[in-house]
């Protein structure tokens, strides 16, 4: 594939090509003069890099930062190859650009746990190639076989004669060097930054209220916009009347936007206050009617319906029929709205030469399609300036509040930045499908499983988004981690029904391993017990096929002491999952208070993603996706009723707080095994392994989320 | 309606905004100070944590008259030197991750230290009721606890 990509940078100016690679590593030198334009580049540009006569080393990081460490883990990977001074490295957000497309996507986006792993290889050959270039420019400089040179901390080394070049004095000869052939990466075990607990690049701004997000973006003669939506999915405005919104001091101007009803002002506070003051009459729509117990009948008649075969060996419904034990269960599990403490916002600057949108994006060039599309643009004329994201786990790879942004900044003709309340945040969303799951098991005389069925019914992200997807009723996502259940059982029925209930859903935190991890991993624990076996010895004798599960269960109830004496009035409980290529197991230890509050005291997590680049960071997104589990396991609930979301703010859907939070320890498998991602597996087994743990402490098993209360 | 002066970071600004707006929009919309973040607007989340008089206030639910003459600080203006270890240890736990509500916590966490120099687990969990949603709190209580230990 060859894409033109063109450099517009001011300071930049030349570029030199590794062709080799497929690389193209920029150059550039500080103080020129500004305004040069850059020759359009093309032969497939990865343009991550640019070294500066100053000895700075700019990393363009292609994903979103949302937490998750992509800004610090990319630049390790590149600087490790380049034998780069780690601090002298920048970082700058990517525009938008196929250059930066995620790989695993085909396009430019940040999900799916895949930003470490899609840039793993490309990064360090970025900096590979770029090292034996300036390397090549050293031996030039001094007329010595590049041989004997080598690169170590932001500057080349000739050895024989004592002689040591910073990067930034070689600049302007690698300039001038044709590229070098394809570069061997560094064996693992010489790597000096890659698998070390090196600091986060954005935490000093992050300390002192320098970064900026999305909603903190200020741009000259902005307006601020707040959006009146219709209360009811899918609903429409039938009538407004804005004079009592326009008398507001403050509000400049209300429009009527595909989504709604604009008030634009000075700033937020008065936009608020004009849609305060708006008289809107809707038409619900088909919607109206849809509730909690419309969707719960609904989801009752698909589970006995038919449905799309996801897993079939040998027959399971035939065994489970013969089973000396039969197992049967209902799973279910809510609605759940993402919450990212940044609420959507997004500034656009619509203009007849071309758009500017400043957002907290996931999907980069999906807003520079959005944005050429309502601008009237060639895409190459939208600029997308990712800003820090407060948040994402999914939320930010939809688009609507870009194309609110969009639509208000083309009708009042100036910039706008869209922002949106909290309520609006958790009541106009793109959920956790709510599912049903309807499972059986049989058991022979010693307590083995002889088969094991699993109807998921939920509705479906991909029929939304990427319709072509689905083939003959079949959304693979809906049954993730279902269709893997892992344990050795010789008889396995997988299916799903999708059911449409009118509630826009996408994609949150390990999408719909979410669900499916708390129900395989529940019921496999109810087998346990059927068998009368340790919940722990029952899963790892059926894992004995399956290495990576294995390991990290062993290594994660071996920390726990699982099998050990609690202190009374505790349990314990065990989950191990799979999800984004990794594997990870939990024990929880939790306690049951007299009027049934549960709170969980400690998760020990092991992990196992292969090679890691940042184990400090592999070690907070455990925690922060246990917490995320947990604060759904526990609380998480969006409840419908007359076709309208019944939460609005985190006081009727809760967050788990510091005074609830578990002690997490998190241990890491040593692994040079393929790759997986640590944004998201550390979800899909907290809630399995918070219920086990209550039905080993109190013998009640939850089968619905969230727990609530255990009485 | 006459501009209502505001005490913010040590200096006097006059902003023209009706009473009932909440001191967190008029940091932000009218002074440009964006490190205070709006989170709930209903002082559930805390990220709009600020001191008004030295103590932590949630500014989302605090309007401009009810400031008033007060003295008000925010993530910018933390200058004493008790102020800055709070940010030298969150550096050091490398606490935030997306770091949005990490104003608001530091805020509610200088406030607290400021009181008690030496938190127990137990205070802490009184004292810190902000929501992060990266879950970032045992690496909020561990640089709360390296403040009291000097760093």
């Amino acid at each position: 594939m060859s894409i033109p990509t063109r450099f517009t940078r001011r300071d930049f100016v030349a570029t030199a090509s590794v062709a080799s690679a497929g690389l193209v590593v920029a150059f550039y030198l500080e103080g020129c003069a500004p305004g040069e334009a850059l020759p359009v580049v093309t032969a497939k540009p990865n343009a991550w890099l640019r070294i500066g006569s100053d000895d700075s080393v700019l990393i363009v990081v292609g994903f979103s930062e949302m937490g998750q460490g992509v800004a610090t883990m990319l630049p390790m990977l590149v600087a490790e190859e380049l034998e780069a001074d780690w601090s002298k490295i920048r970082i700058e957000f990517a525009p938008a650009d196929a250059a930066y497309n995620n790989p695993l996507f085909g396009f430019q986006g940040t999900g799916g746990s895949s930003s470490t792993r899609a840039a793993f290889t490309p990064l360090r050959e970025a900096g590979a190639s770029a090292r034996e270039l300036l390397i090549a420019a050293a031996a030039k400089d001094w007329n010595v076989p590049a041989s004997e040179c080598h690169a170590e901390k932001g500057s080349v080394v000739h050895a024989a004669s004592n002689r040591r070049a910073r990067f930034g004095a070689l600049v302007a000869t690698a300039m001038t060097l044709p590229a070098p052939a394809k570069v061997p990466l560094k064996d693992p075990k010489d790597w000096t930054i890659v698998g070390t607990r090196t600091a986060r690049l954005d935490t000093p701004l992050k300390v002192n209220g320098a970064a900026i997000f999305g909603i903190d973006v200020r741009v000259p003669n902005l307006s601020v916009a707040v959006v009146a939506r219709s209360p009811v999915f899918g609903g429409t405005v039938a009538k407004f009347d804005a004079s009592r919104a326009m008398a507001v001091r403050g509000v400049k101007k209300v429009i009527q936007i595909s989504s709604g009803i604009a008030v634009v002002a000075d700033g937020y506070w008065p936009a608020r206050k004009g849609r305060e003051a708006l008289d809107i009459a809707w038409t619900e729509g088909k919607n109206a009617n849809v509730s909690d117990a419309s969707i719960a009948a609904l989801f009752a008649s698909k589970a006995k319906g038919p449905a799309a075969r996801a897993r079939h060996d040998g027959d399971a419904a035939g065994a489970v029929g013969r089973a000396a034990t039969k197992l049967e269960a209902a799973y279910d599990a809510p609605f759940l709205a993402h919450a990212t403490m940044e609420p959507q916002n997004c500034t656009a600057h619509v203009r007849a030469d071309g758009v500017d949108i400043w957002a907290p994006t996931q999907f980069q060039t999906g807003a520079q399609g959005l944005g050429a599309a309502i601008g009237g643009v060639t895409p190459d004329k939208v600029k997308v300036h990712t800003t820090y994201l407060g948040g994402g786990f999914g939320r930010r790879f939809e688009m609507d509040f870009i194309q609110e942004a969009l639509e208000i900044s083309k009708a009042i003709g100036g910039p706008a930045k869209v922002v949106w309340s909290r309520e609006d945040d958790i009541q106009h969303e793109y959920y956790r499908p709510a599912s049903h799951h309807r499972l059986t098991a049989g058991l022979d005389a010693t307590g083995q499983p002889t088969g094991w069925t699993h109807r998921v019914v939920a509705p479906s992200i991909m029929a939304r988004v990427f319709p072509q997807t689905v083939q003959n009723g079949l959304d693979t996502e809906t049954v993730e981690g279902a269709v893997e259940m892992p344990y050795a059982i010789p008889n396995v029925h997988v299916d799903y029904a999708m059911a449409d209930t009118g509630i826009p859903v996408g994609f949150w935190r390990s999408v719909n391993h979410s669900y499916n991890g708390f129900v395989v991993e529940s019921f496999i624990d109810e087998l346990a017990h059927a068998a009368g076996e340790d919940p722990y010895e029952y899963r790892r004798a059926l894992l004995a096929k399956a290495p990576r599960h294995l390991r990290v269960l062993e290594l994660a109830a071996e920390k726990a002491g699982w099998g050990t004496p609690l202190a009374a009035g505790r349990g314990r409980g065990i989950a191990v999952y799979k999800a984004f290529e990794s594997f990870v197991a939990e024990v929880a230890e939790v306690s049951v208070a007299s009027g049934g509050a549960v709170h969980v005291h400690r998760v020990v997590c092991a992990i196992d993603c292969g090679p890691v680049v940042n184990p400090a960071i592999v070690e907070a997104q455990m925690q922060s996706g246990i917490v995320y589990g947990l604060t759904a396991a526990l609380y998480g609930r969006i409840s419908i009723d007359k076709g309208r979301v019944v939460e609005g703010n985190f006081d009727d859907y809760p967050m788990l707080r510091m005074s609830e939070m578990p002690l997490v320890e998190t241990h890491i498998v040593p692994s040079t095994d393929s790759q997986g991602g640590v944004g998201e597996p550390g979800t899909p087994p907290v809630a399995a392994a918070v219920c086990n743990a209550i039905f080993a402490l109190t013998g009640k098993r939850i089968r619905a989320l969230p727990i609530g209360k255990v009485v | 309606m006459a501009p209502i002066s505001l005490q913010v970071n040590g200096t006097s600004h006059q902003v023209d905004v009706d009473d009932d707006t909440p001191l967190l929009w008029a940091l932000r919309d009218n002074l440009g100070l964006t490190g205070t973040k709006f989170g709930c607007g209903i002082g559930a989340c805390g990220a709009c944590t600020v001191h008004v008089d030295g103590v932590a206030t949630r500014s989302c639910v605090t309007s401009v008259a009810q400031v008033g003459v007060k003295k008000v600080t925010t993530i910018e203006g933390l200058t004493s030197r008790r102020e800055r270890a709070v940010q030298q240890a969150w550096i050091a736990e490398d606490v935030p991750q997306c770091g949005y509500c990490q104003s608001g916590q530091i805020m509610a966490a200088a406030a607290l230290l400021k009181e008690n120099k030496d938190p127990s687990d137990a205070d802490i969990d009184a004292a810190m009721t902000n929501i992060c949603r990266c879950g970032t709190y045992q690496a909020i209580r561990a640089a709360i606890h390296r403040v009291a230990r000097g760093g």
